[in-house]
C-alpha cells in the first residue's frame, strides 16, 4: 500500500485517548529525564509511541513533538531515517532474515526466498492472519553464526530453510518460541516497550539462553586444550531440493534499472560522454 | 593453502589469550557475581589510587589503541579533552556495531556486560565525566537486557551513581538504543544520532574531543576498547605489552566466520595470522580452499590466501593493502562468486549512506547499477573501468569513512579478481551455482525423497 501525497494540507494528527496519553506521558517523563537534553530522548520515546500502536502514527509523531517542543516535521524526519521505525502496520512477529553477503552466500537468499513463498508474501509485507511481516535486514553482528534470522531481534542463530520455516509456522501457530540467543518472543510492540528502555520484567528474561552461544566459546574452548574444532548451532537439516537459486532480496530499495544501464537502449550518460 | 592448513608447532593454548572471553562459558557469566569473582572492579580500585593524568598517561603508556577500526590510540582521545574548561564532559561508547563481518562487541557484551561498565568508570574517572551513555545498536534486543540489568546491578552494587566506592567521584550511565542506521557507527554521525537527530556525520574540525555531545568535550569509544581498560589497570601495562607488538601491542577478539570449520571468536594477542587461527580452528570446510576473506569487516580491501600469514596488526595488515578494521575475518571458498559478494555489499552501501555528500550518496547508487547488471552477464568490459572510476571519485572525497569503505570491496576486487569480473561479461552471466556457497550444500542427504 503507497499513499499517494497529493501535497494536500492535512488536519492535525488526532490525540491519543486520555487514559493512553496519562499513561504514555509518565513514560514520557521517564525517557526525558535520562538525559541532559530533552531532544536525545528522540528514538527512545519513538520505540515508545511504536509499542502503542504498533508503528509510528502521525498520532506518535505529534506526541513526541509535543513531549519535546519540536514540530512535526522535525520528527517525521528522524523517524524516517532509521530503520527500525515502521511506517505501516505489521505483525506481531518481524522475521528479518540477514540477506548480507556473507549470510546470503551461506544460505540467507535461499531462506529469504523460501519464507517469500513459504508465506506468500514480499519484503516487508505481513501475512494475512497479522502474526508475521517478512523482511530481509543487513548485518546482525551474528557472523559466526551465519546464516542468521531475527525475530523481534532475538537472535536465531546457524538456520536452514526447514529451521525457518518451522519458526515461522510455530509463530502463526501462536507457539512459545525460543531462540537461540534471547529470550522467549514477545510481541513485536513489547520488544519496542524494551528498546525505548523499560527493562523486560518477565522472569528469566534477561537469563533465557544463557551467557554465550557455543560459536562465541571456538576460541576460549581450544585456549583451555579442548581440541578440536568447536561444532556449533543445532544440528542442520538436509539441503532443500527444490530451492531455486536465489534471487536479490536486498535490492528492493536500491535503485532500478535505468535505460543508461541497459544493453537494448545504450543511450544516455555513457556514450553522451564519449566513454562507451 | 591446502583446505587444512598443516599444524602449526605452537598450541592453541599458546597462541590465544582469553581475556575479555575468559569466563564467558560460566552460568551467569554476565551477572556482577560472576564478575566480581574473576577480580571485577579490581582495576577501578587501582584506578581511583591514581590520580585523572594518571590514569591516562597509564593507558596511554600502555599502548592500547581503538578497537573500533581506526586504531587511533585510546589513551590519546583521553588527553585531547580540554581539563578546567567549565563544561561538562561526555564519555560515548560506541556499540552500535553494524560493520558487515563484524559480530564481536555483541558478544562481549551478552557475556561480560560488566568488563564494559568497569572500563566506562576508569575513562569517566580519568576524563572527569559525570555522564556517559552506551550506544547500542538497536536490533540486538538480548544484549540490551544484559546492559540493563549490567547497569542496575553496577549502581546497587556503588560502582556507579553517587560518590563511587567513597571516591567522591559521580557517574550516572544511560544505556540507548539506535534505530537502525549503519552510519550512527560514525562517531559523529553517532553523536547526532544521540542528540535526536538523523544520523549525519559532522564536518570536522572542531573534533568532538572540542565539540562533541551537546558541543561539549566527548570521548567516543569503541566497546572493546573501554572494556580492555580494566584489564590493563588490573595486570598493569607491562602484562599488556607483552602481547602483541610495540605499535600494536596486547589482546583483541578475531572474528572467525564464512566458509570455516570452526566460526566464533578467538581472543589472541595481536599479530596472530590467519593461517594459525584456520590451524587451530579446523581450517576450511572440508573439502574447499580459501578464496578470499576480510581482515576487518566489508570496509576493508579484500585479501587472498597469498596473505595468510600477514601478522593480524595495525601496521602488518596495512602493508598488505588492507586494514586491520573490526578483526572480522570473513573467509569465502572457491565456490562464491566474488562478484556477487561485492555487488551485496555495494547494495548495503548505498542503502546505508546517509545522503548528506554528493560523492557517496550519488556513487553507490552508481555502482549498485552497473554491479548488478555485471553480475547479471549484461555488463561490458567498459563497465569495469567505470566502476574503478565511480570508486576513485566516492574514496577521500566524501564526507566520512562509510564512502572509503564502499570503495574498498570495488578496488581490491578488481585487482585480484578482475578475470571474474570478465568472466561474468564474455559469459553473460555468473558462473557460480549459490546453492554450492550455502553451508548445508555440502551435506548428504539421506532421505531424497523428503523435499524441503
Amino acid at each position: 500500500m503507497t499513499e499517494v501525497s497529493l501535497g494536500m494540507p492535512q488536519l492535525p494528527a488526532p490525540d491519543y485517548p486520555a487514559e493512553v496519553k496519562t499513561r504514555l506521558l509518565a513514560d514520557a517523563r521517564e525517557v526525558i529525564g535520562r538525559y541532559p537534553d530533552s531532544r536525545s530522548a528522540l528514538l527512545p520515546l519513538l520505540h515508545l509511541v511504536q509499542s502503542e500502536e504498533g508503528y509510528v502514527t502521525r498520532t506518535g509523531i505529534r506526541f513526541c513533538a509535543e513531549q519535546l517542543g519540536l514540530t512535526t516535521a522535525e520528527v517525521t524526519a528522524v523517524a524516517t531515517f532509521y530503520t527500525m521505525y515502521r511506517r505501516r502496520p505489521g505483525g506481531d512477529y518481524q522475521v528479518g532474515v540477514c540477506t548480507n553477503t556473507l549470510c546470503a552466500v551461506l544460505g540467507g537468499d535461499a531462506i529469504f526466498e523460501a519464507l517469500r513463498r513459504h508465506l506468500g508474501v514480499g519484503n516487508g509485507e505481513t501475512t494475512a492472519d497479522g502474526k508475521v511481516t517478512l523482511e530481509h535486514i543487513e548485518c546482525n553482528a551474528a557472523c559466526d553464526y551465519a546464516p542468521v534470522v531475527m525475530v523481534n531481534w532475538e537472535f536465531f542463530d546457524n538456520q536452514t530453510v526447514e529451521s525457518a520455516k518451522e519458526l515461522v509456522d510455530e509463530l502463526r501457530a501462536g507457539r512459545t518460541v525460543r531462540p537461540t540467543r534471547g529470550a522467549p518472543l514477545c510481541t513485536y510492540r513489547e520488544t519496542a516497550r524494551i528498546l525505548a528502555g523499560f527493562p523486560d520484567e518477565r522472569p528469566g528474561a534477561v537469563e533465557a539462553s544463557g551467557g554465550a552461544g557455543p560459536a562465541s566459546l571456538a576460541g576460549l574452548r581450544l585456549a583451555r586444550g579442548e581440541g578440536g574444532p568447536a561444532r556449533v548451532g543445532p544440528p542442520r537439516t538436509e539441503p532443500p531440493q527444490d530451492e531455486r537459486p536465489p534471487e536479490h532480496p536486498s535490492s528492493h530499495d536500491a535503485p532500478q534499472q535505468t535505460s543508461a544501464s541497459d544493453p537494448d537502449h545504450p543511450s544516455g550518460p555513457v556514450t553522451e560522454e564519449g566513454e562507451g | 593453502m591446502t583446505m587444512a592448513p598443516e599444524v602449526s608447532e605452537t598450541s592453541p593454548e599458546k597462541l590465544l589469550a582469553p581475556v575479555l572471553s575468559a569466563f564467558w562459558d560460566e552460568p551467569g557469566s554476565w551477572t556482577l557475581e560472576t564478575y566480581l569473582r574473576h577480580d571485577g572492579y579490581a582495576g577501578l580500585r587501582k584506578a581511583l589510587a591514581m590520580t585523572p593524568d594518571e590514569v591516562i598517561a597509564y593507558v596511554k603508556d600502555s599502548g592500547l589503541r581503538g578497537r573500533g577500526g581506526a586504531g587511533f590510540p585510546t589513551g590519546m582521545k583521553w588527553q585531547f579533552i580540554p581539563q578546567g574548561d567549565g563544561k561538562p564532559h561526555y564519555l560515548v561508547v560506541n556499540a552500535d556495531e553494524s560493520e558487515p563481518g563484524t559480530c564481536k562487541d555483541i558478544p562481549l557484551l551478552f557475556a561480560n556486560p560488566h568488563a564494559l561498565i568497569e572500563g566506562m568508570v576508569i575513562a569517566c574517572y580519568a576524563i572527569r565525566s559525570e555522564h556517559a551513555f552506551i550506544y547500542l545498536r538497536g536490533e540486538t534486543v538480548p544484549v540490551l537486557r544484559r546492559l540493563h540489568l549490567a547497569v542496575r546491578e553496577a549502581y546497587a552494587a556503588g560502582y556507579l551513581g553517587r560518590d563511587i566506592l567513597g571516591s567522591g567521584i559521580n557517574l550516572d550511565v544511560t544505556v540507548h538504543a539506535g534505530a537502525g542506521a549503519y552510519i550512527c557507527g560514525e562517531e559523529t554521525a553517532l553523536l547526532d544520532s544521540l542528540e535526536g537527530r538523523r544520523g549525519q556525520p559532522r564536518l570536522r574540525p572542531p573534533f568532538p574531543a572540542v565539540a562533541g555531545l551537546y558541543a561539549c568535550p566527548t570521548v567516543v569509544n569503541n566497546v572493546e576498547s573501554i572494556a580492555s581498560v580494566p584489564a590493563i589497570l588490573g595486570r598493569g601495562k607491562e602484562w599488556f605489552r607483552s602481547m602483541g607488538s610495540e605499535k600494536s601491542p596486547g589482546f583483541t577478539l578475531y572474528s572467525l566466520s564464512g566458509h570455516v570449520a570452526g566460526p566464533g571468536q578467538y581472543e589472541a594477542p595481536l599479530g596472530i595470522t590467519l593461517r594459525q587461527l584456520l590451524g587451530m580452528s579446523g581450517g576450511m570446510r572440508p573439502g574447499h580452499r580459501l578464496k578470499f576473506w576480510t581482515p576487518g569487516g566489508s570496509s576493508t580491501p579484500i585479501l587472498t590466501e597469498e596473505h595468510l600469514d600477514v601478522p593480524l596488526d595495525y601496521e602488518g595488515v596495512g602493508a598488505a593493502g588492507s586494514m586491520l578494521g573490526t578483526k572480522a575475518l570473513q573467509c569465502f571458498d572457491e565456490t562464491t562468486c566474488v562478484v556477487r559478494a561485492v555487488t551485496r555489499w555495494t547494495e548495503f552501501y548505498a542503502h546505508e549512506s546517509c545522503g548528506k555528500c554528493t560523492p557517496c550518496r550519488e556513487g553507490t547508487y552508481w555502482l549498485v547499477q552497473l554491479l548488478r547488471d555485471i553480475e547479471a552477464g549484461k555488463g561490458r568490459m567498459a563497465d569495469l573501468d567505470k566502476i574503478n572510476d565511480i570508486a576513485d571519485n566516492i574514496n577521500g572525497k566524501s564526507f566520512c569513512a562509510l564512502g572509503d569503505g564502499a570503495a574498498s570491496p570495488i578496488f581490491s576486487s578488481l585487482k585480484y579478481f578482475r578475470a571474474e569480473y570478465e568472466e561474468h561479461i564474455r559469459g553473460k552471466g555468473c558462473p557460480f551455482d549459490p546453492a554450492k556457497s550455502t553451508v548445508w550444500a555440502d551435506r548428504t542427504n539421506p532421505h531424497p525423497e523428503v523435499r524441503a
